[in-house]
Formats: C-alpha cells, structure tokens, sequence
C-alpha cells in the first residue's frame, strides 16, 4: 500500500515538473518556430504550427532591415567597459572596507548599503538632468561612467568573501614592504577569483539587458544597443514578426551560451544575494 | 598629526565610493528635492512655483492616482502569485528525481531572458490574430481574447507574463530548501509529523528570511515596472497600464515636465521607503532567524 503511494506521489511530481518545463519552454519554442516562417505562414488561417520549410534566411535578413550588427558592437563595448570599471571600482572599494582599519569605514559601508534602498527610477530623471549638464546626452558616458563608482550590492558581496580570506596574508606582505595596491592584484585577486567571476558575470548580464539607459541617452540610431535595436524594430516593422522573432533569438542567443559556459557562477551569484537573512 | 598610513590609503581606495555617491545618489536626489518646486522644461529658465507640483499632483492630475492604482494592482497581484509560484516550484524540484539539473536548468532559462526581448515575445504571444494564446484558445474551441487591447485584462496579461520569469526567485528558493537540517525533518517525522506539520513548523519558519527578502524586492521591483507597459501598450487602453514610472517618464520625455516628474520621483522615494519599512516591521511578527535568541 505505502509503496503504490509512493509510486503515485512520484508519478505527480513528474507530471507537475514536466508541465512546468512545458510552460516556461513553450514560449521559446514558439519565438524559435515563428522565427524560421515566412510572413505570410504566421498569418495564415487555419493556423500553421511549423513552418513547411525553415527560412533561415530571416536571420541574415535581419542584419538588412536595421544595422543588427552595429548594435552588437555597440552592446559589446558597453559590457567591456562596464566589466573593467565594475571589476577596478568595486575591488578596490571592497578591500578597503573589508581589510584595511580607519576612522569612518563603517559609516561608508552602511552608507553604501543604504543606497540598496533606492530604487533607481527615483533618480533616473536628476541623474538625466546631471548628464544634461555634463554635455554627456547622446554619447555613450552615461552608459558605463557610473561603473566605474562601485556598486552597493557588487560592494557588500565583494567584502563578504574578503573578510573570510586570512588577514595574515595582508600582515606578512605589509612587513615585507608591499603597497597596499601590490596585495590587492597579488594577494586579493588571484584568491577571489570566484566571486569576480560572479560580478562579471552579472555586469555583463546588466548591462546587455539595459533598455531604460539606452533608451534615454542614446538618440543616434547608428548607437544603438540590440535592446534599443529591438525597441525601433518592433515600432518601425511591427508586422514583420518572424523577423522580430529572429532579431530577438540573436539578442538570447549569447546569454544562452555565456550560462551554459558559466552555469556555477550564475548559481552562486543569486544565492548570495538571496539566502543571507 | 600624522596621518597613518592605513587612514590614508583606506580613504584613497574608496574614493570612487565615495564620489559615486555624491554624484549618483546625493545630488540627484538634491537635485529632484530643488527642481520639485520648479516649473521647468530644460529649454526655457526654470520658474519657481513653491509646493504648486504637488498640490496638481494631489488634488488634479487624475492620472497620477490612476498610474498609483496601477502599480499598486500590478504590485499586489504579480508579487504573491509570482513567490506562490516559485515556491511551489522549488518544492517540486527539491524532491529526489531523476534529471533535477535539467528541470532547474529549464526553470530558470526564461527569467535570464532581457525584458525587452520577453516583451516583444509576449506581444506575439498575445497578438488577437495570430498569437500562440489566441490560437490555442481556438483551437479548444473557446472564445479568443483581445489580452493586452482589453482595459480588464491588460494588468492580468502583465501579471501573467512576469509569472513566466520568476525562474531566479526558485534557485534561491531551491538553494534555501536545501540548507534545512535533515535531521529536524527526520526527527518530525519520527515524532508522527506528517507532510504539513513538516511544512508548518519547520520549512516555513526556515524559508522566512528568504520569503520576505525575496517579498521586499519583488514589491520594490513591481513598483518600478516601466518597460513592459510601455513597449507594449504605452499605458493603454485607456491608462489601464499606465503605470507609476511610464506616468513618470511621461511627463519628462513626452510633456518636457521637469519639474512636476521630479516631484513625482520625489513622491516614489517616499512611498518606496514607508512601504519597506512597514515591511520591515511586520517583519518581526513572521521572520524567524535561527540565530536570534528570544
């Protein structure tokens, strides 16, 4: 008796996981089949599901319609000097916080960690008038300046771990004359690889995925990122879905490929956020 | 005096800190404090006119408490469904079967996808012709729907849609569950405890800390909510999406309102930190921290 429970708990918890994977797999599959379907396939009636022969060509016809492959540069560049800031800013930040004793510290932190608190669209219209002043409307500043300033979360998780590396590592280069730059790039760095992983990685993620950013700096069609790209596609070419649906599997496409890569970081990176009480 | 060295270097090595936080955080919000009481449009000189933003805000613009509407609607129906969901989800994928790496792996996909890429896809999806819902509707023989064309059904198809992404909330979730000491499950079950009283006195309690920190920032997230509405309905039909920050961007961009969008940024601050603390507070009734001493 226990044991035909048991197979039957068992069979419903597989029937839930499968319809589950179902739902959240559903909509991909359908962006994928419309992606490779010619105009008049998707408006047919009665409805075709699959298309009579994959046009794969939607994909190189994406590039002629808007300058898809200028806005995976521009979308490149971002996330590279989005990395390099976050990565600079946010170690050297973290190590003075986390390793190094003076007056005011604490205060710098909670001050840090207070700006959690605010939500970005709350300065998103100061900030805009801030970049007006600086001249920095329509160039990319606005874009990837503000990462080179550290980031709160980047900042307390990056001080987390190095409070567990041993402070005796510090002590022993300290007497031996070592600048405090010196143990950051060869003492820190080397032993935080993980966690840097974890900060590149969602950096990157930020910044490919920005749509409000781009959407109020840039107002060069040619500066596009794919996120904006996407944007003027949709209102421009509104009917053309299965090349909006090309267009979009293009944008998933990387960060696909970046999580298979990378798929431990990604982990790590939301439970660090998430599970401490 | 002389400085020790440590001091100095402390203080030279957060100094992006500290200059990110007077260039991103204190002068924008000096900035939206000062330019609240302005009437200003960037072009011509801006024209002090006192509290007058807030009191149109307040007492006139109808639409600002449509848009406050909204995003309360938006807020309180996504984020329990959205926790709900991917709780139960975490509860699946923390039984012992076969392929869990895959599920989890699956499960988690769609919220890495960026959310302009997600709504251009529910747009089709939820296209009145040739949209996969509409279509599936038909072919069961039931009525098709209009979805986000519909002032009754745009917030539900929004909710709808962020119910798709809360794949990130069921890793953490996932990664909670997993953190319970067996034994205390063990020892309920030795005890008699059946399936629920598991739940009840030991999951939940455990999971607390998760659950209201992941409820903290769906509710600030949800409050925020600007891309979806505005690519795929521009707040429509008639302002039944208008969300609080499309209602914000608005007035910036399209009406050249600077001043009455910065006191509206102003009024969001405000709510956003009394609704934290009111969940901070309530908090202490229902958040159990193993490591509190009572």
């Amino acid at each position: 008796m226990t044991r035909m429970k048991y197979t039957a708990v068992r069979v419903l918890t597989y029937g839930a996981l499968c319809v589950g994977a179902a739902a959240c797999l559903l909509p991909f599959l359908w962006q994928l089949r419309s992606s490779v379907m010619t105009m008049q396939e998707i408006f047919s009636y009665p409805p075709k599901w699959l298309p009579e022969t994959p046009q794969w060509q939607n994909y190189r016809e994406t590039f002629k319609v808007i300058p898809f492959g200028r806005y995976y540069i521009n979308t490149i560049f971002l996330v590279v000097m989005n990395i390099i800031g976050a990565v600079i800013s946010n170690t050297i930040i973290a190590f003075s916080l986390a390793r190094l004793r003076f007056r005011g510290r604490s205060l710098m932190f909670a001050l840090s960690i207070g700006t959690l608190m605010i939500p970005t669209s709350v300065t998103l219209i100061p900030t805009f008038i801030e970049w007006n002043w600086l001249g920095g409307l329509g160039t990319f500043l606005p874009l990837f300046v503000p990462a080179f300033f550290g980031n709160a979360f980047f900042i307390f998780m990056l001080v987390q771990f190095f409070r567990t590396i041993p402070f005796e590592f510090d002590e022993a280069a300290v007497v031996d004359g070592a600048s405090y730059p010196r143990i950051i790039v060869s003492i820190i760095l080397p032993m935080a690889k993980p966690v840097i992983a974890v900060l590149v990685i969602f950096t990157f993620l930020n910044t490919w995925n920005d749509f409000m950013g781009p959407l109020l700096y840039l107002n060069d069609s040619k500066m596009f990122t794919l996120a904006l790209g996407l944007k003027s596609l949709l209102s421009g070419y509104n009917s053309y879905w299965h090349i909006l649906m090309a267009a979009a599997t293009m944008v998933v496409a990387p960060l696909i490929a970046v999580f298979f890569i990378a798929q431990k970081f990604f982990i790590e990176g939301l439970t660090m956020g998430g599970i401490k009480g | 005096m002389k400085l020790k060295k440590e001091t100095l270097w402390g203080w030279i090595l957060i100094l992006p800190l500290t200059l990110g936080l007077t260039l991103w955080v204190a002068f924008p919000v000096g900035v939206s404090v000062f330019m609240s009481l302005f009437k200003w449009n960037m072009i011509s000189p801006a024209q002090f006119i006192g509290l007058e933003n807030f009191r149109f805000m307040f007492f006139q613009d109808h639409l600002f408490w449509q848009s406050v509407s909204v995003m309360f609607l938006y807020t309180l129906t996504s984020v329990p469904l959205q926790l709900a969901l991917a709780f139960s989800m975490a509860l699946l994928l923390n039984t012992k079967v076969k392929g869990m790496g895959i599920f989890r792996t699956i499960y988690y996909l769609p919220s890495l996808i960026p959310v302009m890429v997600s709504t251009a896809l529910w747009m089709f999806l939820y296209n009145p012709q040739f949209g996969l819902f509409n279509l599936m509707l038909d072919g069961l023989g039931l009525p098709t729907q209009e979805w986000l064309r519909n002032p009754d059904l745009v917030i539900p198809s929004l909710v709808l849609m962020s119910l798709w992404s809360v794949g990130n909330i069921v890793i953490i979730f996932l990664a909670g569950l997993q953190n319970i000491p067996k034994e205390l499950m063990e020892a309920c079950t030795i005890d008699g405890g059946n399936a629920w009283h598991r739940m009840r006195n030991i999951v939940l309690p455990f999971m607390s800390p998760i659950l209201f920190y992941n409820l903290v920032m769906g509710i600030v997230g949800g409050m925020q909510t600007f891309t979806q509405p505005y690519v795929m309905t521009n707040g429509g039909p008639s302002n039944a999406s208008l969300t609080y920050v499309l209602h914000l961007y608005k007035q910036a961009f399209q009406f050249s309102k600077m001043g009455y969008a910065n006191a509206l940024a102003l009024v969001l601050l405000i709510v956003t930190v009394l609704i934290s603390l009111i969940v901070f507070q309530s908090s202490k009734s229902w958040v159990y921290y193993s490591g509190d001493k009572k």
